[in-house]
């Protein structure tokens, strides 16, 4: 809730003054700060809480990884347990079964789950997070939002292993990058992570006042992954899309160019040859396009952000009396 | 002097739902209805917490205190109003809320001071002091969950009165641990007030509004009775709460219906102008000058005895009709005749009330006004001294060869009579 509108106080004279002590209380500095506490708080007020509590939102983070995997190298190992499965059965599904002939096809399927899975992860602990950690609610105050943003900050800590796992992966099959389309990346990440933030922001306050959000959210979740091109290209779905006018429609969903900025950098082929002739995987377009897509997401993203904050604040007054 | 806090026009309302949709599935199935009880926990709330100042909230359970507490804190949004607070707030509502069992002692201190607002620096500063604090130097890298009920609370409350707030709101939580630190919490919060923090606390124990406030708020259904010194606001409340009269919030917040009031009250015992005090099992009469503006048939006449520690020893039954007097105009002397106190050692406060039998309004209340003292002869310790009879009999005799062993008659006391006497 609010821990509000800070406001310059007026200079004081009559300040008590610190009796005995070493750390005891210092008239001035931050003790004249002035809290309102009322219905309404200014979004720029919520972007300045949130900043000032930054440590919390390390704290908050730590404490999860620390429940979740004991902070030991056995229970992040655990972590990538998930992950590895999806990718070994997309891989025995294609590779074996349907028998895909893209070369490394492996490394393909990784680069873009591993965009997925920080969005996925995200999202979906952010409906059970706020409910989750009712107990602090109801009794401490303290920038809610906080708790949202640690289940992505979480979520990047898993995909960071997932990276160090793929360039394991990329030395074992000794292949390299293509190094100019490796600038992309970061560009990629902060779209991706602040458009998770306003997804996992908004889910959470929902959660509250709707509790099956967590399954429709699952549901919804599995639709999504396979609209975006993960398991399977772009390129093999273009015709089709361009038949019927949905090309920008399909690109209009955030991870898809995400996820093909990071093939694109990371697995680097745009196309490849086999018995039956050329595949397109990729777009054509230069860098420079698909820095401009994601600089386009990475502001629709931040404009959701604040949106999302928005709804949360309206959402959160009621949160201790909910939960 | 500058208001630390400043609540206005603080309203709360809830929304008691006979049947809560809390799925979408639910909400679709019902048409997005859910029909509410509006339940207003505050209204209209207004009061300024000076800066420096120890503040109590009294009330009974469900009067809106710890809702109020809550809003200050943040944790709730009121309705409407506003609250201003100057300075850094830290809320004691619950010991311990936010600790992790899964987490050692250690990370939930950063954890806990983070959530309560400190910087991880600030917090590494205090370590070691909230660790000393709490007794725990042998414990904190072990995990939460493995903690006693007692080393649990005294971790929180060591990390909320080292968070060093401006402000420190405190709910009933200073119960705490064993006698020891429970001392060591008081000087604590003894320190914090002078060195001028506010603090603000609720709570029904009177006792401790007494002892540690200067100012007290007395609510009731949300809405606030009286802001008064301690005294006067634990008057009202225990008027309230005792039924010697439901106290209603007046025009200007005091009791209405001044036409009674109480003058001098005098306290006599069976040693009064020998001695100063009285023994176990001597009478003591109360009398209480009334000052009438208008007759008034009927007056209930109440009193009640505490002592020293202001524990309530006795409260008349309010509703007794043998304490009903018929005041005229002008009034008189009301005179209340314990024959006898079979109270022990100790310093006992008496109050008087007088109240109208017809509708519940107070006309007075003397909080404390008088004391006696009760000194014991004897060896017998403890409150009060009970009637006992000790005998002893012979195993196999059924009913005869009964000894009587000692009787505490007055007639035993007799002989400890003054040596004047």
């Amino acid at each position: 809730m609010s821990l509000g509108v800070e406001e310059p106080a007026s200079a004081e004279p009559d300040r008590p003054t610190a009796i005995g002590g070493s750390t005891r209380f210092v008239p001035g500095q931050s003790h004249d700060r002035i809290t309102v506490v009322n219905g309404k708080v200014q979004l720029g007020q919520r972007l300045v809480d949130l900043w000032r509590n930054r440590d919390l939102l390390v704290l908050l983070t730590r404490t999860e990884l620390k429940i979740k995997y004991k902070q030991s190298v056995l229970g992040y190992a655990w972590s990538m347990l998930n992950p590895a499965l999806v990718l070994g059965i997309y891989y025995v599904i294609f590779k074996v079964i349907s028998k895909t002939t893209q070369p490394h096809f492996a490394i393909w399927l990784f680069c873009g789950l591993i965009a997925w899975n920080l969005f996925n992860a995200s999202a979906m602990s952010s409906t059970t997070v706020v409910v989750g950690k009712a107990g602090i609610i109801k009794k401490v105050a303290f920038p809610r939002e906080l708790l949202a943003l640690s289940t992505v900050a979480v979520a990047l800590v898993l995909f960071v292993i997932q990276l160090v796992v793929l360039v394991v992966f990329l030395l074992a099959f000794q292949l390299a990058p293509d190094w100019p389309a490796l600038s992309l990346l970061p560009l990629a990440v902060l779209a991706l992570i602040v458009f998770s933030g306003a997804v996992a922001v908004f889910l959470s306050a929902v959660t509250v006042y709707l509790r099956d959000t967590q399954h429709l959210a699952e549901v919804f979740l599995m639709a999504w992954f396979w609209g975006t091109p993960i398991v399977y290209s772009f390129g093999m779905i273009e015709p089709h899309l361009a038949r019927w006018h949905l090309t920008w429609i399909y690109l209009a969903n955030p991870i898809a160019p995400i996820a093909m900025s990071f093939q694109r950098a990371i697995y680097g082929q745009t196309s490849y040859t086999d018995a039956a002739g050329v595949h397109t995987l990729l777009p054509s377009w230069g860098l420079g396009g698909y820095a401009l897509m994601l600089s386009a997401i990475l502001i629709v993203s931040i404009v959701l952000f604040l949106g999302a904050l928005v709804v949360f604040g309206r959402l959160e007054g009621n949160f201790a009396e909910e939960l | 002097m500058t208001a630390a806090i400043q609540i206005r026009d603080i309203s709360k309302q809830f929304r008691l739902y006979s049947e809560k949709h809390t799925s979408l599935k639910e909400r679709v199935i019902h048409g997005g209805k859910m029909p509410f009880t509006p339940f207003w926990a505050l209204r209209d709330v207004s009061v300024d917490i000076e800066q420096g100042e120890t503040f109590g909230i009294l009330g009974r359970n469900g009067c809106g205190k710890s809702t109020l507490l809550k809003c200050v804190a943040g944790i709730l949004k009121p309705t409407s109003g506003e609250i201003r607070v100057r300075g850094s707030l830290a809320a004691m509502l619950e010991l311990g809320a936010g600790f992790q069992p899964d987490l050692s002692g250690r990370d939930n201190i950063f954890l806990n001071g983070s959530l309560l607002g400190l910087s991880h620096n600030e917090i590494a500063k205090r370590f070691d002091e909230i660790v000393a604090f709490a007794e725990l130097e042998d414990f904190i890298d072990n995990q939460v969950k493995f903690y006693s009920s007692g080393m649990y609370v005294r971790l929180g409350f060591a990390v909320a009165v080292n968070v060093d707030p401006d402000v420190l709101l405190v709910d009933e939580v200073l119960a705490v641990g064993d006698a020891a630190f429970q001392r060591k919490c008081l000087d604590h919060v003894k320190r914090l007030q002078r060195e001028g923090r506010t603090i603000v606390v609720v709570s029904h124990a009177t006792d401790t509004m007494r002892q540690n406030c200067q100012r007290v708020m007395v609510m009731k259904q949300g809405q606030v009775i009286t802001i008064d010194e301690p005294g006067e606001g634990i008057r009202v409340f225990l008027a309230d709460l005792l039924g010697v009269g439901a106290a209603e919030p007046g025009k200007d917040g005091s009791i209405r219906g001044n036409v009674l009031a109480i003058g001098a009250v005098h306290a006599e015992h069976g040693g009064s102008g020998e001695r100063m005090h009285l023994y176990p099992g001597e009478s003591l009469t109360v009398t209480a000058d009334i000052d009438a503006l208008a007759s008034v048939p009927g007056a209930m006449a109440t009193i009640a005895i505490h002592d020293d520690a202001h524990e309530l020893v006795f409260a008349s039954d309010p509703d007794d009709p043998i304490a009903a007097v018929d005041v005229p105009e002008g009034g008189g002397i009301v005179r209340f005749h314990f024959p006898e106190v079979p109270l022990l050692d100790g310093t006992y406060s008496v109050s008087v009330g007088i109240r109208s039998t017809t509708d519940t309004a107070v006309f007075d209340w003397k909080d404390q006004v008088t004391k006696f003292e009760v000194a014991n002869p004897t060896r017998s310790t403890g409150k009060v001294r009970l009637p006992l009879d000790v005998s002893f009999r012979l195993r196999g005799s059924a009913t005869t060869g009964e000894v009587p062993a000692v009787t505490s008659e007055p007639a035993v006391l007799a002989g400890w009579e003054e040596p004047s006497a």
